[in-house]
């Protein structure tokens, strides 16, 4: 492992810098990669690394310095370039076609586009192989909108084979993958490695780099801050060179559980295309209570938020608020209800990008006194509303009145939850609530998720990130196809025991799944 | 006649095929459009400007098939202002569109007024005549339908086969329908976006043209305003009725000239004469409608359509 | 190339670009004038005296932009609630139509109360009008591009099918015309003596009003929220079906009273030539304008003046008119790519 050192350099990156505006993504990044080598990037979101990713692939030209592939120098900007020259990209949000299916999606680009005909049979022949040499068994005539999301990882990685690609470089490969597909995941990289590849692993998950690169490059703020093998570092170093200072895990005191707030008995929704329904889902969230639902995306997560959320209705069984079952269901309604949601998506459905901080601050009671009497605005109230907000959650931004898409994605968070949180809700929904975060909005949030659940509002977090689940929840569900596993209680369960309820066997054995 | 006579008639299917004509150029040019993920809402000026175009080459001396030629110029110049205005610069596909209708029809009309300043009925050419295929041609009822046609309507059909082949065969095709679902995922095999959008609308509105062209060199022979008359508009109906597919767009084409046909016809029997002559005027648009709520499902719509794909973007 | 946005835009970046726009306007139709073998300069001094060159030349200006502002809001409301409203035309119509049916003779009321009457019936029928493609858009999800547009064409049919037959004016000598309107149906003169009717002051007040209920209601804010996420709208708890039914019945009533103005404050009857394209027109408005209620007023006193100008040059000259709308197009085109310049850097990538 470690005659790495005498290998041949393949990647060099040499004094990357790239400037967007006024900030500076990355700074003077040099970075080495020998064949045979998996280099982990490690850095918390907003480090710099898909930039730096992005700039080695073409999709961004760097400012300054170059990058180097097996000894030659790289054209910037140019995505066909660095294919041809070897380099190859899982990306971190999978750029599949839907529509077609997965020998269109791996050819697709490969032959000129002047030829007259697609040379089928000998692409089927080739992806046979690279699929049964790296253990990546998909049916080439699926359709990918029909494919599991693991499915589509594999997918996209061989179309990086397919090209030949000498150079691997994963964007968060793990996110959306249950513990058993992860290890599946590092089976084909160490395959990939005894073949010659050489990979860059970019993450934010500490014992996953530990566990598969020998050497790890951290960034922060845009510089490389450290660089050190694997075998000669922890986890906690590791994350102490990440953040920049010892950083301990926040003590997360158990909550006091109080009588049931949100009651579903027996829920189902309808399958909505390759996104599953509720299957007779029974759950209670519990005043004081954080409950924390794990599970891949895409597996009825989506479903059970937007119900709560009042954004569908129980097509079987019943919404029961405070033992009170519901007559009317709607978003307005979840919020009269005193439900706090905070959505996915931030800039999909958590905010209008070209409204103002305070025409977002208002979206929930812009309909109500003081915001509005009879239909006639009262911007001075909202505005004055949005200051508050702005103080109590240290939202960072020139003022109230700036268009919320100059915000930061942290800041974002902010004004989202105290727009929530100010009514004091009984009730939250956080979906994803601190997703492509940095480590102080990250702790900032899980503080106030705490402390509302500390006056008594039950929590429901539905979070792809088992280790946030494990750290904050008192009480633990996973959710697979559209199924509820029972109630777990803190400290129970270990990560590899939740990961067999995550693929979906717990169900399969018949334990029982009443609440 | 009654209207079974009608529906048996060699000429009212020699009619259907004319009159679907120019509907399958300009649908398939905005299939192609669309299929890569941008909506040309300037089909209905762009066929404008191509009718008058090709028809006013042949009028100044050139022959019939360089004058479609030049139709088809004049369309892909016009798709070069709508594809660099919504494509690089991501302006809005609705408002572009039909900014590129108004200036495409006003600078047809303007250059019609300058070229021909006297007229007071317009001129005519010498169309495209009849091409009776061989044999083909004697087929009862098919004969003179499919097979004694304008060579500008064998082209059409010709075309829908060789769309189909190129976008369901080959590797630009292929580019071209993963742009229209995913242009990240294109991007992300190192092919041009930009290039592959631009390239689709240009070629599509030459199409386009070519459908305006039909009206003015092959089903007439003169060109006076008001002479598309909303069939672009029709077009737009005519791909979503097709499911965004060749194949299908043809079928749609032929079924709504078969209709125009007919309430043409239908006029002229006795039950016709007493119904008022702009309720028959009506249908085509009427029945456009109706096809866009039965295939309002939508479920094939390609996913990026009208979403401006920005590189990168933060 | 990418676009970057720009956080605080100095004043050359905010004006330079739409200046930039007109200019490159003038210049094309300066070109065209050439071809036309005339002398530009004379062409668009033309244009400008013809616009804004004598009292007349005002008046006459003033009586062109008063449809075109309703249209103009009518196209500004649904176009911020993106509700592709095209059938601005037919709605125009359902408003003429109206105005006709109660105004010839059915309703002998003092005008007083008639033309608030008539104003109310016309904006019903246009609401109307736009409603039906609004409903196929929110429980069908059909386009209202295209059904908007169809429209049109199926509503001008309809109502040369009603001029021919029902509304016909006996004494019409064999037009289709309906009957002349009342007097305490017409529109009165704003000042006696000049030639400019009340719709002019009635679109003005429209615009005024339009724009106290997009800053200041929560009917305005529910719009815009829809116009630009309607996701995050509906995820917030407005109603979005709702808001954009509201928008359409608002949008159709505005563009109706483009129709009720000009029969009743000008031609005084229903003819098929009522409106020379008024309802598309005033989707240049509403786009120059940028949406904004009061600049609606500003672009379609322009667009007027070009085409009233372009008419009296026209007559003069021998250049055809059409240059009008080829500037219009293209002063279309130019400003939303200025605009968005105004906003977003090019960045080389």
């Amino acid at each position: 492992m470690t005659g790495a050192d005498t290998a041949q350099v393949v990647l060099r990156l040499d004094r990357i810098t790239k400037r967007f505006g006024a900030l500076t993504a990355n700074d003077a990044v040099s970075l080495d990669l020998r064949r045979g080598e998996v280099v982990a990037l490690l850095g918390e979101n907003g480090a710099g690394k898909t930039t730096l990713m992005n700039i080695l692939f073409g999709q961004y030209t760097a400012d300054e310095g170059q990058v180097m592939v097996m000894g030659q120098a790289l054209p910037p900007g140019n995505p066909r370039a660095a294919l041809e020259a070897g380099v190859g990209m899982v990306h971190q949000h999978f750029t599949l076609a839907d529509n077609l299916t997965v020998l269109e999606n791996v050819t697709l680009g490969t032959e000129p586009l002047w030829r007259w005909r697609s040379d089928r049979a000998a692409a089927r022949a080739k992806i046979a192989k690279l699929s049964a040499d790296f253990h990546l068994a998909v049916d080439p005539d699926a359709r990918v909108g029909s494919l599991t999301v693991g499915e589509r990882q594999r997918v996209e990685i061989l179309k990086a084979l397919y090209r030949e690609a000498r150079i691997l470089i994963l964007d968060e490969p793990t996110a959306v993958l249950t513990p058993q597909e992860t290890d599946d995941l590092f089976t084909t990289l160490r395959e990939a490695v005894t073949k010659g590849l050489s990979i860059v692993f970019i993450s934010h998950k500490l014992h996953e780099v530990m566990d598969i690169a020998h050497r790890v490059v951290i960034l922060r703020h845009g510089k490389v801050v450290a660089e050190m093998a694997t075998t000669d570092t922890d986890r906690h170093a590791l994350a102490a060179a990440m953040v920049g200072s010892t950083v301990s895990a926040p003590r997360v005191a158990p909550g006091v559980p109080g009588k049931a707030l949100l009651h579903l008995e027996a829920v189902g929704t309808p399958d909505r295309g390759s996104a599953p329904g509720l299957k007779s889902v029974t759950v209670s969230l519990r005043a004081g209570q954080i409950t924390g639902l794990a599970g891949v995306s895409g597996n009825g997560q989506a479903a059970l938020a937007d119900l709560i959320a009042g954004l569908s209705t129980p097509a079987m069984g019943q919404i029961n608020l405070d033992g009170q079952a519901l007559a009317t269901w709607s978003p307005r309604a979840a919020v009269e209800h005193g439900i706090a949601r905070i959505p996915e998506d931030r800039h999909k459905t958590g905010t209008i990008a070209d409204f103002s901080l305070t025409e977002n601050a208002i979206l929930e009671s812009y309909h109500k006194p003081p915001m509005s009497r009879a239909g006639w605005m009262s911007w001075s109230q909202a505005e004055a509303e949005t200051q508050a907000i702005i103080k109590g959650y240290d939202v960072r931004c020139p003022g109230p009145d700036t268009r919320i898409r100059l915000l930061s994605g942290g800041n974002m968070q902010k004004l989202i939850l105290g727009r929530v949180l100010e009514a004091n809700p009984r009730i939250i929904l956080a979906n994803q609530p601190v997703r492509g975060l940095d480590i102080g909005a990250v702790n900032y949030v899980h503080e106030q998720l705490l402390k509302a659940r500390d006056r008594g509002a039950a929590v429901l977090l539905i979070s792809e990130d088992l280790d946030e689940i494990m750290a904050l929840s008192d009480v633990i569900h996973v959710m697979s196809e559209g199924r509820l596993s029972p109630e777990f209680a803190r400290g129970t369960m270990t990560p590899a025991e939740l990961g067999v309820w995550m693929a979906g066997h717990g169900f399969d054995e018949g334990l029982a799944h009443a609440s | 006649m009654d209207i079974l006579d009608i529906l048996l008639s060699a000429s009212f299917w020699a009619a259907a095929i004319r009159i679907a004509s120019p509907l399958i150029f300009a649908t398939l040019g905005e299939l192609i459009c669309e299929r890569a993920g941008v909506l040309n809402l300037g089909i209905e000026g762009i066929m404008v400007a191509g009718a008058f175009a090709g028809w006013m080459a042949v009028y100044s001396g050139l022959g019939l098939w360089p004058g479609v030629a030049v139709a088809m110029a004049v369309g892909m110049g016009f798709g070069a202002v709508h594809s660099l205005l919504t494509v690089p610069f991501g302006l809005s596909q609705h408002v572009v569109g039909l900014g590129v209708t108004l200036l495409a029809t006003s600078s047809t009309y303007y250059a019609y007024r300058l070229a021909l300043p006297e007229v007071t009925s317009p001129p005519k050419i010498t169309a495209f005549q009849p091409w009776e295929i061989p044999l083909l041609s004697d087929i009862p009822l098919i004969g003179p339908a499919l097979f004694s046609q304008t060579p500008l309507t064998y082209l059409a059909f010709i075309l829908v086969g060789v769309v189909s082949l190129v976008l369901y065969r080959t590797p630009l095709g292929l580019a071209l329908r993963a742009a229209g679902e995913n242009p990240a995922a294109v991007a992300a095999q190192g092919l041009s976006v930009t290039g592959l959008r631009m390239g689709a609308v240009i070629v599509g509105s030459g199409l386009m043209a070519v459908g305006g062209a039909f009206l003015t060199m092959s089903a007439f022979d003169s060109f006076f305003f008001e002479m598309v008359n909303g069939r672009g508009w029709i077009c737009i109906a005519l791909v979503v009725f097709g499911a965004w597919k060749p194949g299908k767009a043809l079928l749609g084409a032929v079924l709504f000239a078969a209709f125009d046909a007919l309430q043409i016809r239908v006029q002229q029997t006795p039950l016709g004469a007493d119904i008022p002559y702009q309720i028959f005027l009506m249908t085509p648009y009427v029945l456009s409608i109706l096809a866009l709520i039965v295939m309002s499902r939508r479920a094939e719509v390609p996913a990026a359509l009208m979403v401006a794909f920005n590189k990168g973007e933060r | 190339m990418r676009l970057e946005p720009i956080a605080n835009p100095s004043l050359a970046r905010s004006t330079l670009p739409p200046a930039l726009a007109i200019a490159a306007t003038v210049v094309v139709a300066s070109l065209l004038a050439m071809l036309a073998g005339a002398n530009p300069f004379a062409v668009l001094g033309l244009i400008l005296k013809g616009a804004a060159g004598s009292q007349f030349a005002v008046l006459e200006t003033l009586n062109r932009a008063t449809p075109l502002i309703f249209t103009g809001l009518a196209v500004a409301v649904a176009f911020r609630a993106r509700l592709w409203n095209i059938g601005a035309e037919a709605q125009l119509y359902a408003g003429a139509l109206m105005t006709v049916v109660l105004g010839t003779g059915a309703l002998q009321w003092p005008a007083a109360a008639l033309l608030p009457m008539l104003v109310l019936v016309a904006m019903l029928a246009g609401a109307v009008v736009l409603l039906v493609p609004a409903l196929l858009k929110v429980r069908f999800g059909v386009d209202e591009v295209v059904t908007t547009l169809l429209f049109n064409f199926i509503f001008l049919l309809f109502i040369s099918l009603l001029l021919e037959g029902p509304l016909k004016d006996p004494m019409g000598m064999g037009w289709p015309k309906s009957e002349r309107l009342i007097a305490e149906a017409r529109l009165p003169r704003i000042v006696e003596g000049l030639r400019l009717h009340w719709g002019f002051a009635l679109a003005l007040i429209a615009a005024a009003l339009v724009w106290v209920v997009q800053r200041r209601t929560t009917l305005g804010y529910e719009m815009r929220a829809v116009g630009l996420n309607r996701e995050a709208a509906r995820f917030a708890g407005i109603p979005v079906n709702a808001v954009l039914i509201k928008t359409a019945l608002l949008s159709g009533g505005l563009a109706a009273l483009a129709g009720f103005s000009e029969v009743a404050g000008v031609k005084g009857s229903l003819t098929l030539d009522l409106s020379p394209g008024f309802g598309y027109t005033g989707i240049i408005v509403a786009m120059l304008a940028l949406l904004n209620p009061l600049g609606v007023i500003a672009a379609a006193l322009f667009v007027a003046g070009i085409f009233v100008g372009a008419d009296s040059m026209s007559r003069a000259v021998g250049v055809p008119t059409y240059l009008a709308d080829i500037m219009l197009a293209t002063a279309l085109l130019l400003m939303v790519l200025a605009i968005l310049l105004t906003r977003f850097r090019v960045v080389r990538e």
